[in-house]
């Protein structure tokens, strides 16, 4: 089936299947690699994307369930002033290890600062506890959403 | 499919780079970010200033260091760019960053002696050879700059990329000069002076990480994220019971998935080429394959843990003995007895196990991450027929190894099926079968003993270790006479006085289940051991667990100094609330100290919580102290996650784990606050990458221990066994 789908502000045309998977149109049709797959049943957290301001994992959210909605990739969540902010954050905290869970972790603390600007360490719990990282970089990210909310 | 939509679209920047100047294919790493204005172009050039391996210097000044370990999260690009830098007199700005290619002769890891990345031994086998190198190249670049001048080179110096005379009114920048430099005999990499630790400008900063750019903003490029002209996608099904073999397929049912290309089916696995992942995955869930079990259909996980409990009972291969530990046992005026079990454990990276191959009639190319470039390419060249030297790596940032990625099996899995496809191939596993065609942590089955005086002084320590050998099969030769050294690593060489101690090592490999390296190694499980008697010794001597150990540490400053440090910034017997307790740990292995305090509270029903771990780090001459930071925070939470959860189990020769629900990873609510503190030290480098993941579990029993009484001596704890 034929698809148009926004990405990051640009329209795409593709042809797959209605149940394919946001993810792999992602990166598998548009050759988008920054979104990454890591379990397939959204228990990692490493393929959010944000539809329509909404954190969403991509690995479950077949593309005619996307329709008109608006996709946000790490790609382009720079452009966000709290994509922007975090991005800083992760940098000047060095919160990165093997780096690929965190895309995925940028794009939730992102739709979390879009939802509550000033989170508390609870806010940040409930909103991040589906990212896992296996480098164990948790305690750099709190205190980098924490700076990036301060900023 | 539309024709335009199926070929992933590719941008120009982050195709891979292919240069001559090294005399081998060198790839971009893909940190864009690194590149320099220009130097795309430069690197062109076929005139650059390569006076080794590691180190490439083109006309407009830009430097190329070549990184012969892989970064796979434990900051080893950093720690190795300052190594060079620190000589070479360069600013980490001015550096682009290439994968090496494989090639043992240059980039082999002088501990291990391969170009392997492992054993947390980057940086002491790099600290020597990569200073040495930016030293050489500084000073065929100061001496051409001399040679210019008509002056002395011991009058002029170098600074960030350029040279200066004595009164520093004339000066050079190294593009200028990499002409004169590369026409100058390069000296031995022994005969030039290193600078003294003292004179240091680099190293031992903070310095934050170069891959950190490209990670945050979805370009840094995995082996997951190659993307290769023309290349189709494929999804994965191995035999669930390992060593099973496939039954039946349903070829027509699968090819009639839109997207779906071609079925390939390979001695115990099938694999669904499509134009995309997506189609793969549909394609093999329509052919329903059926499998043969095979010879390991019945295994169980009891049958597993009765063949070790059996096998412990025989004597091993002896790793120390010192004294007379069995006499000393005889005499002792208490004993204590008792059996440690610990379960196999899968590495479950976040980037799951890929390859992408693209295998034509005289040379084959992979894109993938790997820990082990150079036994990749052998067991590729073994399996496709092709000399090495037509098997081109192309090795990417790792998401993620822990030792999962010193094994080629995914890769030769890959090779397999590309061997039926025609043009490049990306195969990437699901996270199922990542998880159940792990090669595993081994499961180990302990047997301890220990006397003491009537003073409670430990004065016989009897250790047999049981357990698969992984070095047995992954390097043979370093398997003498029955012992595997690093399944005993911080077992023979515990830090404390022991008078009169006995370790042997009883091989026993399970059946149906591979085994393999598993982030801190032999340590990860002796360390546990260890420290979980001598917390027992404390008790049974009536002694605080710190009191205790600093009086076996007579011998060891560096060992009394992290537990002291630890137990310090701890504030170790300051009074905490109920149902808090804390506990101690203290390890010595891959060269460096480290010593832990766990501050754990035990519900009424047995859920633990850990609310914070001082850490305290003696690991010689720090290269970053940041990084070091990075992996206690880090090594401490993957440690911890397999103390409280890890466990893999077979029944019916299968695993029974599947995905995150049942391999449970630590989450952000879960976590600890972990603080570190590090010893100022001018001894050589230890190894760290491992260490803290080793330390953290008996810290945690321990602290468990303080407030229940309930000494853990199986893994992963069983919150249940701590009700009260």
């Amino acid at each position: 089936m034929a698809f148009t789908l926004k990405v990051n502000g640009t329209a795409h045309s593709v042809d797959v299947d209605a149940d394919t998977p946001l993810l792999w149109v992602l990166r598998d049709v548009l050759g988008m690699t920054g979104t990454k797959f890591g379990c397939g049943i959204a228990l990692c957290g490493v393929c959010t994307v944000h539809v329509d301001g909404t954190p969403r994992r991509s690995c479950i959210t077949p593309i005619e369930s996307v329709g008109d909605g608006a996709v946000t990739t790490i790609e382009a969540i720079g452009t966000t002033s709290q994509g922007s902010a975090l991005q800083r954050a992760w940098l000047d905290l060095d919160v990165v290890q093997c780096g690929y869970c965190q895309s995925g972790q940028i794009m939730s603390a992102a739709a979390l600062l879009m939802a509550t600007p000033k989170p508390s360490d609870a806010d940040i719990d409930a909103a991040m506890s589906g990212n896992v990282c296996r480098c164990g970089t948790y305690q750099r990210i709190r205190a980098a959403i924490h700076r990036a909310a301060g900023s | 499919m539309s024709e335009s939509a199926s070929v992933p679209r590719l941008d120009r920047r982050e195709f891979l780079k292919v240069g001559a100047s090294v005399g081998g294919l060198v790839l971009s790493v893909g940190i864009p970010s690194l590149l320099r204005p220009g130097s795309a172009a430069a690197a062109q050039q076929p005139s650059s200033f390569a006076p080794n391996a590691f180190i490439r210097i083109d006309r407009a000044g830009a430097v190329t260091l070549v990184m012969p370990m892989v970064e796979m999260g434990q900051g080893v690009y950093t720690a190795l760019s300052m190594l060079v830098a620190e000589e070479l007199e360069v600013e980490l700005e001015q550096v682009r960053l290439e994968h090496a290619p494989p090639n043992d002769a240059l980039y082999a890891n002088a501990i291990l002696h391969v170009q392997t990345t492992g054993l947390s031994s980057s940086v002491r086998a790099f600290w020597t050879p990569l200073r040495q190198a930016g030293a050489v190249a500084r000073t065929l670049i100061v001496s051409a700059a001399a040679k210019k001048w008509g002056v002395d080179p011991g009058t002029c110096r170098a600074r960030r990329g350029v040279v200066y005379d004595a009164a520093a009114t004339r000066h050079l920048h190294y593009g200028e000069l990499v002409d004169a430099a590369a026409a100058l005999p390069i000296p031995a990499p022994d005969s030039v002076a290193l600078k003294q630790p003292k004179d240091f400008t680099l190293i031992g900063t903070p310095v934050k990480r170069l891959d950190s750019a490209d990670k945050v903003n979805g370009k840094a490029q995995f082996g997951i994220d190659a993307k290769i002209p023309g290349m189709k996608f494929a999804a994965i099904a191995i035999s669930p019971a390992f060593g099973g073999s496939v039954r039946s397929v349903n070829e027509a049912a699968a090819r009639a998935v839109s997207g779906v290309r071609q079925v390939v089916r390979i001695e115990g696995a099938v694999a669904v080429v499509a134009d995309h992942t997506w189609a793969a995955k549909k394609g093999l869930k329509a052919a329903a394959v059926e499998w043969d079990d095979g010879p390991n259909a019945a295994v169980g996980s009891g049958d597993i843990l009765r063949q070790l409990q059996e096998q412990s009972m025989r004597p091993g291969a002896v790793a120390r003995n010192q004294g007379n530990a069995q006499k000393a046992l005889a005499g002792a005026a208490q004993r204590f007895d008792a059996v440690y079990q610990l379960p196999f454990l899968a590495h479950a990276a976040m980037e799951p196990m890929n390859c992408t191959v693209r295998l034509q009639k005289d040379r084959c190319d992979l894109w993938v991450g790997t820990q082990a470039p150079t036994l990749t390419q052998a067991v590729v060249a073994e399996l496709t027929g092709l000399p090495k030297d037509a098997i081109k790596v192309h090795n990417h940032l790792l998401g993620g190894g822990f030792g999962r990625r010193l094994e080629a099996d995914g890769t030769l899995l890959a090779v397999r099926i590309a061997q039926h496809v025609s043009g490049p191939v990306k195969v990437i596993w699901s996270r199922e079968e990542d998880i159940q065609h792990d090669m595993y942590r081994p499961a180990y089955y302990d047997r301890l003993s220990a006397g003491l005086d009537a003073s409670g002084k430990p004065v016989a320590w009897i250790h047999r270790v049981a357990g698969s050998s992984v070095l047995a099969r992954y390097a043979p030769p370093l398997f003498k006479n029955g012992l595997d050294v690093d399944a005993v690593e911080a077992a023979a060489e515990p830090p404390y006085d022991f008078p009169n101690i006995y370790v042997d090592y009883v091989r026993v490999e399970p059946p149906g289940i591979p085994t393999a390296f598993w982030r801190g190694v032999g340590p990860v499980k002796n360390v546990f051991i260890v420290e979980s008697l001598i917390d027992d010794l404390a008790a049974a001597a009536k002694q605080d667990p710190v009191v205790y150990r600093r009086s076996l540490l007579s011998h060891n400053p560096r060992a009394l100094g992290v537990l002291n440090l630890a137990t310090e910034e701890a504030g170790w017997g300051q009074p905490l609330p109920p149902r808090r307790g804390r506990g101690v740990s203290l390890q010595a292995a891959f060269g460096s100290y480290m010593s832990q305090v766990a501050e754990v509270e035990v519900a009424p029903d047995g859920a633990i919580r850990v609310h914070r771990i001082v850490c305290a780090v003696d690991c010689g001459i720090v290269v970053n102290p940041d990084t070091i930071a990075a992996q206690v925070e880090g090594g401490t939470l993957f440690g911890l996650t397999a103390a409280l959860y890890g466990a893999i189990t077979l029944k019916s020769g299968r695993v029974e784990q599947s995905n995150f629900q049942d391999y449970r990873p630590m989450r952000m609510n879960e976590v600890p606050v972990v603080e570190t503190h590090i010893v100022k030290s001018t001894e050589a480098p230890g190894g760290f990458g491992e260490s803290p993941c080793a330390c953290v579990t008996p810290a945690i029993t321990n602290a468990i221990f303080a407030v229940t009484g309930k000494r853990i001596r199986t893994l992963p704890i069983d919150a249940s066994q701590l009700q009260s």
